[in-house]
């Protein structure tokens, strides 16, 4: 039997307290033990992003990180998104514009990693989209429409500062 | 699949981490960015009986500029933190050039110099980057600290000169001679992915603008960093010719590399990527040498 240890997590501006093994993956524990199913387990080995997530604002793969490695840290994940249940946030609103999704099972690990990088660079290329989300798989399609609604998120992002 | 249970340790500075590897050696891994052990634990190819996570000791996540070294960069430094770091195109324009093709952003945030470095995957880009720019590794043991050149540090696929009980600690990236244009180049089925073939290369121009010295080393080309001399001694004391470059990118491409193949290429298409990369790299290297040897 592994021992558990305490940990407190904040995840989306709320701390979370916890007694958890040391192997259990973050990915696990948001999923698991605090209800949030929003962030996806895809291929559990770091390649389909789907488990993205943002770690102190930074987009990572919370499938390679154990969530004792997120003590004391801060994260976001796809629930904290939107402001309200009927108030999408603008880059989800523009994936729905844009059908930037079908079956809808690697939009959160696209949302996550697309916030950040818009942050850092708000009038993006289409190459730079498409690098920015090379670490996202979609089965369903190819990313045309994912591309546009991230440039589409970016024209509106952009506008008003 | 999920990590088979083990032993997790944080220690918050470096003499706590070297006390810990000490005390447990083979048993212990240490967990830097994670994002090559932690595939192999979820897979239960790899089962430490302890993790020793470094990733809450501060000291060893840094990039310097100090004495007569262009660099300084701890084994904890994050691929993203060389990738926006104002001093790296500065004083390593060959890494800052490869670093965009180190897998995915959500990887580069988590992932360390030094963790990859210590993985020695023969596919990896940062091995080949150090070996080129001639770095030293600093690493720490029980009994006290050591250098290695890079090298001296790869000896394999996945195999490092590492003892049990030792950290790498630190990478120093020597300067860059005058007159130095440098190059990296990669094939990969997508942005991201492993490479199918790459090379760095760096020329240096003597003061009249002949071959000085060069350096081609390659990844995913055997089980590690592989250096192809001869082709590089071949340039020495030659015009840049298409002709003198071509020649060395033909020699570099069919004998001096041992790709493997895999389930993208065969070996046979390595060996010609390897040619035409070596050519382009080349190329670019020498323009930029002339450049710099301009400026």
């Amino acid at each position: 039997m592994t021992e558990l240890r305490s940990i407190s997590v904040t995840v989306n501006e709320r701390v979370y307290k916890r007694e958890v093994e040391p192997r259990l993956l973050l990915a696990d524990f948001l999923r698991h033990e605090l209800g949030l199913t929003g962030t996806h387990v895809g291929c559990e080995h770091g390649v389909c992003g789907a488990c993205t997530i943002m770690l102190e604002g930074e987009a990572v793969r919370s499938c390679l990180l154990f969530a004792i490695q997120a003590d004391g840290l801060s994260l976001t994940t796809v629930e904290g998104l939107a402001e309200s249940q009927d108030q999408l946030h603008p880059l989800q609103q523009a994936f729905w514009e844009a059908h930037g999704l079908q079956c809808g099972f690697c939009t959160p690990g696209i949302l996550m990693t697309v916030i950040p990088f818009l942050e850092r660079n708000p009038h993006p290329s289409e190459a730079e989209v498409r690098a920015a989300i090379s670490g996202n798989l979609c089965r369903c399609t190819g990313y045309q429409h994912i591309v546009d609604a991230v440039l589409l998120a970016a024209s509106q992002w952009a506008a008003p500062g | 699949m999920k990590p088979v249970p083990f032993g997790y340790h944080a220690p918050t500075s470096l003499e706590q981490a070297v006390e810990l590897k000490g005390q447990y050696g083979d048993e212990a891994k240490i967990l830097a960015g994670g994002q090559s052990l932690v595939p192999a634990m979820n897979f239960r190819v790899v089962q430490p009986a302890v993790l020793i996570d470094l990733n809450r000791v501060p000291e060893l996540a840094y990039i310097k500029h100090a004495g007569e070294s262009a660099l300084r960069i701890g084994a904890m430094t994050r691929e993203r933190q060389l990738e926006f770091d104002p001093l790296i195109p500065l004083r390593a324009p060959l890494l800052a050039e490869a670093i965009p093709h180190v897998a995915h952003p959500q990887i580069r945030n988590r992932g360390t110099l030094g963790g990859s470095l210590v993985n020695a995957d023969p596919a990896a880009e940062l091995p080949v980057i150090m070996v080129a720019l001639g770095a030293r590794l600093k690493v720490r043991g029980s009994g006290g600290e050591r250098w290695v050149g890079a090298q001296d540090f790869f000896l394999g696929m996945f195999s490092t000169d590492l003892a049990p009980e030792e950290i790498l600690v630190e990478v120093e990236l020597p300067p860059m001679p005058p007159r130095t244009g440098w190059s990296f180049i990669e094939v990969a089925p997508r942005h991201g992915d492993y490479a199918l073939m790459g090379l760095a290369a760096l020329v240096t121009l003597d003061a009249g603008g002949r071959i000085q010295n060069a350096r081609l080393v390659y990844l995913n080309a055997g089980e590690g960093p592989v250096v192809a001399d001869r082709a590089a001694q071949g340039l020495s004391g030659q015009a840049a010719t298409e002709t003198a470059i071509a020649e060395a990118a033909e020699l570099a491409g069919r004998e001096e590399i041992d790709p493997l193949g895999n389930i993208h290429a065969t070996p046979e298409f390595q060996r010609h990527l390897a040619g035409v990369l070596t050519r382009r790299a080349l190329q670019q290297a020498t323009r930029r040498a002339q450049e710099a040897g301009q400026a």
